[in-house]
């Protein structure tokens, strides 16, 4: 990987607005470049805001559409990633995170594990995606997932042991849990807990980019982190307000760390190919039966 | 679960244990979390101002001083709305928190609208329609000032008296934007600490204040920290009632808390209307209150 200079842009969408959400990503992209970052990465669906309920046909866009332009145009000078929903040529409607470079769409990640419980209610309205891919690009390997998805480990262990030595985690999470004693929110404490583990048992960065603001009442908390392969926070944006905070990813340390800790150089990938194909044949035979 | 000393099975942890747990409070996370939440859902709207009815007890007490702290003090209405049966206490508690927050204030005596309106009736209702009307002369006379003043209303219905339909339908339960509906009895009143709000309105018999003398406990034949204890394990830890009796509940106090909460389900909705088209709102035409902010 090259060394890298990140930044994580924690933006408050306006819900159902692409021309204002489009101004502001341009905003940041320009503050971002300004100061020398490499990559910017906003939260999930930060181009359109996240409880769309019916308003998604309204916001989704193909990844051709002229109303992407400018953000195409933006990454001829910094790489860009961010949320949004795609509609599919044959109109399903996805939540979609895309890696811009220099003009053009390296990657676009799929949310796989839409959320159907509780307060969410995606499966209603979208599409999930069927598969999740490292990809190559000038810097190096990385992967993008989309919030739910880092709340099913075997993603993170895709995208590791597909050769990510970045994962970006993109959210629209929403704060919950205000009980006395951790001075956090339950669910902030629990994501921390979830970047930390994966950046040091699959030995690579974990950028995590949480939006803020509020849609319907539900509060969004902010807290974007980047989080390296010992496990140590480089960079944290504060909770609940707006931020643009910066930190430099390097390949040194996941050299050190992962000279320290082969865990990467074990992963049985064929083990788990293995049992994971007999899994699912016996799964679907039992489903079936 | 382990083996007592007997060999028999026992929790861990008591249910009155993870309810006390659950109810505890971080009362600085909250209250920053619920000042955003009143800025940012009434600024969206393009506006800058609240008003609140302050009745002298502790829920409106915090919801004013949320919304004070939210826009600051000048631009924050309190309604002070006193029926010639009110308690004079509880002007004095509201007015001492007035003063102590600095917000501007104006009272609206609402004796002689709903004094008016009973003597139209042609039998003495009973003090439930007495207080329901008494409730809803307090909305109407809020909603003017709210045009008046240019503030949207902030809400004072906690999730204690939410769940259990302990409020009137389009009367103290109407607000633009409520900071306190998610949070029960026994929360709010560990947040009205942390917000200053003066001993006298902390430590009185939490009451409707329909006639003097009234109290909830009394009204509703249980008191608010059981009941929060019993509410929170059935809705927020999903506990089942007969769970709570195993673990020491009185049986009687959880179905008639469950009951409560069923019976009451309709004030917590919209209105039921009758699906015809292919495309009825708030059935299968569902845009966020949000929408475009």
């Amino acid at each position: 990987m090259q060394d890298f200079r990140l930044a994580l842009a924690q933006i408050r969408p306006a819900l159902g607005d692409l021309e204002h959400n489009l101004a502001l990503h341009l905003d940041y992209i320009e503050r971002a470049t300004t100061a020398g970052a490499d990559v910017v990465v906003f939260p999930e669906q930060s181009l359109t805001g996240y409880f769309l309920s019916d308003l998604v046909p309204d916001v989704a866009l193909p990844r051709d559409d002229p109303r992407l332009d400018p953000l195409r145009e933006a990454s001829q000078r910094i790489d860009v990633i961010f949320g949004f929903v795609e509609e599919t040529s044959d109109h399903r409607f996805l939540p979609a995170a895309g890696y811009l470079h220099k003009g053009e769409f390296v990657h676009v990640h799929h949310k796989v594990y839409l959320v159907t419980y509780g307060l969410f209610d995606e499966a209603r309205d979208l599409a999930g995606g069927g598969s999740v891919r490292a990809f190559d690009t000038p810097i190096g390997r990385q992967a993008m997932l989309i919030c739910e998805d880092l709340w099913h480990p075997t993603t993170a262990s895709i995208a590791a042991a597909d050769g990510a030595d970045v994962i970006y985690g993109l959210s629209s999470s929403p704060g919950r849990g205000v009980a006395g004693g951790t001075h956090e929110l339950g669910s902030a404490e629990t994501w921390r807990a979830m970047n930390r583990l994966y950046a040091t048992l699959h030995v690579c960065y974990v950028v995590h980019c949480n939006r803020v603001g509020f849609e319907d009442g539900v509060n969004f908390w902010g807290g974007s982190e980047v989080v390296g392969p010992d496990g140590e926070v480089l960079a944290r944006a504060p909770d609940f307000e707006e931020a643009l905070v910066f930190a430099t990813l390097a390949d040194a340390s996941l050299r050190r760390q992962r000279t320290r800790l082969p865990l990467r150089r074990d992963e049985n990938v064929t083990l788990n190919g293995l049992e994971f194909a007999r899994i699912a044949a016996q799964r679907h035979w039992r489903d079936d039966g | 679960m382990r083996p007592s000393a007997t060999g028999e099975m026992t929790v861990d942890v008591s249910l009155r244990e993870r309810a006390r747990r659950g109810l505890d409070l971080d009362s600085g996370l909250t209250c920053r979390v619920l000042e955003a939440f009143i800025r940012d859902e009434i600024e969206k709207f393009g506006i800058q101002r609240a008003v609140v009815a302050l009745s002298g007890g502790i829920d409106s007490a915090v919801s004013c001083a949320l919304a004070a702290r939210a826009f600051g003090p000048k631009r924050v209405l309190a309604v002070l709305m006193p029926y010639r049966t009110s308690n004079p206490a509880s002007r004095g508690d509201a007015e001492t928190l007035v003063d102590q927050l600095g917000i501007p204030s104006t009272v609206i005596e609402i004796s002689a609208a709903v004094d008016g309106l009973l003597g139209e009736l042609d039998e003495e209702p009973n003090p439930l329609r007495r207080g329901n009307i008494m409730a809803r002369a307090r909305m109407i006379a809020l909603y003017d000032q709210s045009e008046a003043f240019g503030g949207l209303v902030v809400g004072t219905s906690n999730k204690t008296e939410l769940l259990l339909g302990y409020g009137t339908q389009f009367g103290d339960m109407a607000s633009a934007v409520n900071p306190i509906g998610d949070l029960y009895k026994t929360q709010v009143r560990a947040l009205a600490t942390a917000l200053d709000v003066p001993a006298a309105i902390r430590d009185k018999a939490p009451s409707a204040d329909l006639w003097v003398g009234q109290s909830d406990e009394d009204e509703l034949g249980f008191d608010y920290a059981t009941a929060d204890q019993v509410l929170y394990l059935l809705i927020d830890e999903m506990y089942a009632p007969a769970d709570l009796i195993a673990g020491g509940f009185d049986a009687d106090l959880v179905h008639d808390l469950q009951r409560r909460v069923v019976r009451s389900q309709f004030k917590r909705r919209l209105p039921l209307i009758a699906k015809l088209s292919n495309r009825t709102i708030d059935r299968d035409f569902r845009y966020p209150r949000d929408w475009g902010r």
